[in-house]
């Protein structure tokens, strides 16, 4: 009421203050009627995590790199005779996979370590319990979440091709052909990097390399080269 | 119409008035302030816009147990709820809806019966204060009696010059008299009984014997249920009872295009226009701290409230 020496009019901040809850009643409300209305998630939101069964090869690399250890898994092995071959194969067969959700605290770090896309985001939410013990999600009920899973987005047109394009690319050429990053984006590549090709065609390798490490008994296709 | 029948009907009336228009403006607070917030409000009572929020309230307040605290003084502590609820239907007892005697008891001295029935308002909230032997409860009510007490200067001096510039203390006589230039002749007396009139009904910004972030909830701290739900309806009504004193006195009651047969809604719509008013006040400010709410009361609306009198003295004399 009286320190208002440095204010221009008397009363002016009362008006404005009035101004302004005017104006808000006038626009729409931001409020969401959840239950009634499914929200409208951003992509790649993480919700729940889903299990493709038929990808797992029980590496156990998801389970090592969970921060908090939630992710159980059992496994046993399994002969399997292929016809006109020397001597039997043998295979992991996946027992137990459970994720427990009130451990989990949503880094993705297993979906992203896991080497064969068997973890994916899906970003249904809604799966609270009254027991939380019920939290821990058993194999079919993460291999349910898989119906959930949106497609993955689009690829970025400006962006590198996948691993898999590049390959199946060099591929294509045969031997000793030009290598992806040399043929794939012509059009979008700066005119200054026209020496880096070379170096990037020379780290393809390596990292294939590296990931063929990352991946025991796997890489049929790495193998080839 | 017998007198009996003449009666009766207009208790019912009143008493239905008195019943539906706090719910009528509850409900649009919520709905005001929600939307003044970017929110929606009650949305699920009722199936349509949570128009039953209200009534779903009272149900849930019924069904409540009555507390009263051990050190209470329970007598005072039951009655406090009904004194501050009575003085409010009796108000609207005089107060004039349309013209022709449409009121349902026209009272010669009605602005001085309406002022002396608003001041027992401050007996509920000392009662209520003391009865409840809670330390927030006291300090709400003192708090409540000083504003009560202070605020009751400006009304009167406000709602003085009105009736001195209409001639009569009659509420339907001074309708009767107003004009539409009194709006502007008026308009600082009218302020300040607006102003003065928030405070009396202790509606934000001036509801410092409330203030539930210092005090829980002031005098109203200790009740629960039904007796909680009438502090509640007591307050709505006090919204009703100012909007419709500022309306019949500053605003010109009836007056307005086809107030013959009209008059009744002209009333009605400057009731809750003023209404809106006092929510959308509600929803602005925040509230005064104490000390600023005495300065305004004696260095801003007393001195103004005088002021309009000797303007509409001198206006009155030399016209």
């Amino acid at each position: 009421m009286s320190d208002d020496g440095e204010r221009s009019t008397p009363g002016k901040g009362l008006v404005q203050g009035l101004a302004v809850t005017l104006k808000t009643m006038t626009q729409r409300t931001t409020t969401q009627q959840y239950p009634d209305v499914e929200p409208e998630l951003p992509p790649r939101s993480r919700g729940v995590i889903a299990l493709l069964e038929e990808n797992c090869t029980v590496c156990m690399l998801c389970a090592r790199e969970c921060p908090d250890w939630c992710i159980y898994i059992d496994s046993h092995k399994e002969e399997v005779v292929v016809p006109g071959a020397a001597r039997s194969r043998q295979r992991n067969v996946l027992d137990r996979f459970d994720i427990d959700f009130s451990l989990c605290m949503y880094c993705g770090i297993c979906i992203e370590v896991c080497p064969f896309d068997a973890l994916h985001w899906t970003p249904e939410f809604e799966y609270a319990e009254t027991d939380v013990l019920d939290l821990l999600h058993s194999k079919d009920r993460l291999g349910d979440w898989m119906r959930t899973v949106p497609p993955p987005p689009a690829h970025d047109v400006l962006g590198e091709p996948s691993k898999e394009e590049a390959t199946a690319a060099r591929k294509a050429a045969g031997p000793g052909a030009a290598t992806a990053a040399k043929t794939a984006r012509p059009a979008a590549r700066r005119p200054a990097a026209a020496a880096p090709p070379a170096k990037a065609a020379g780290e393809e390798p390596a990292k294939a390399a590296g990931d063929e490490q990352a991946k025991p008994g796997s890489g049929e296709a790495e193998r080839e080269r | 119409m017998p007198i009996w029948l003449d009666l009766i009907v207009r208790v019912v009336a009143v008493v239905a008035a008195f019943l539906v228009l706090p719910l009528v403006v509850g409900q649009a607070e919520h709905k005001v302030m929600a939307h003044m917030q970017g929110r929606l409000g009650p949305m699920y009572a009722g199936a349509f816009h949570g128009w039953a929020q209200l009534v779903a309230d009272g149900v849930k307040f019924v069904q409540k147990e009555d507390v009263a605290p051990g050190e209470a003084d329970r007598r005072v502590f039951r009655l406090a709820p009904i004194v501050a609820l009575f003085p409010y239907l009796l108000v609207l007892l005089a107060i004039p809806l349309g013209p022709n005697g449409l009121v349902a008891q026209g009272l010669d001295v009605g602005l001085f019966f309406v002022l002396a029935v608003l001041g027992v308002g401050v007996l509920a909230v000392l009662m209520s204060a003391w009865a409840s032997a809670n330390k927030y409860s006291l300090l709400g009510g003192l708090r409540g009696a000083a504003q009560l007490l202070g605020y009751e200067l400006p009304l009167v001096l406000a709602a003085a010059s009105v009736a001195m510039a209409a001639g009569t203390l009659s509420l339907p006589g001074i309708v009767e008299a107003w004009r539409p230039w009194w709006l502007l002749w008026q308009a600082p007396a009218a302020i300040v009984f607006f102003v003065a009139g928030l405070a009396e009904i202790r509606r934000p910004p001036f509801d410092m014997p409330i203030a539930d972030s210092e005090l829980v909830f002031g005098y109203m701290t200790e009740y629960t249920g039904l007796r909680f739900a009438f502090f509640l309806l007591a307050e709505y009504v006090g919204i009703i009872v100012i909007a419709a004193l500022t309306t019949v006195l500053f605003l010109g009651g009836w007056h307005g295009p086809f107030a013959d047969q009209l008059g009744w809604l002209w009333t009605l719509v400057k009731i809750f226009a003023v209404s809106f008013v006092i929510i959308w006040l509600r929803v602005s400010f925040p509230r005064l701290r104490e000390d600023q709410l005495q300065r305004l009361c004696w260095l801003v609306l007393v001195p103004l409230a005088l002021a309009q009198l000797v303007l509409t003295a001198a206006v009155r004399v030399l016209t």
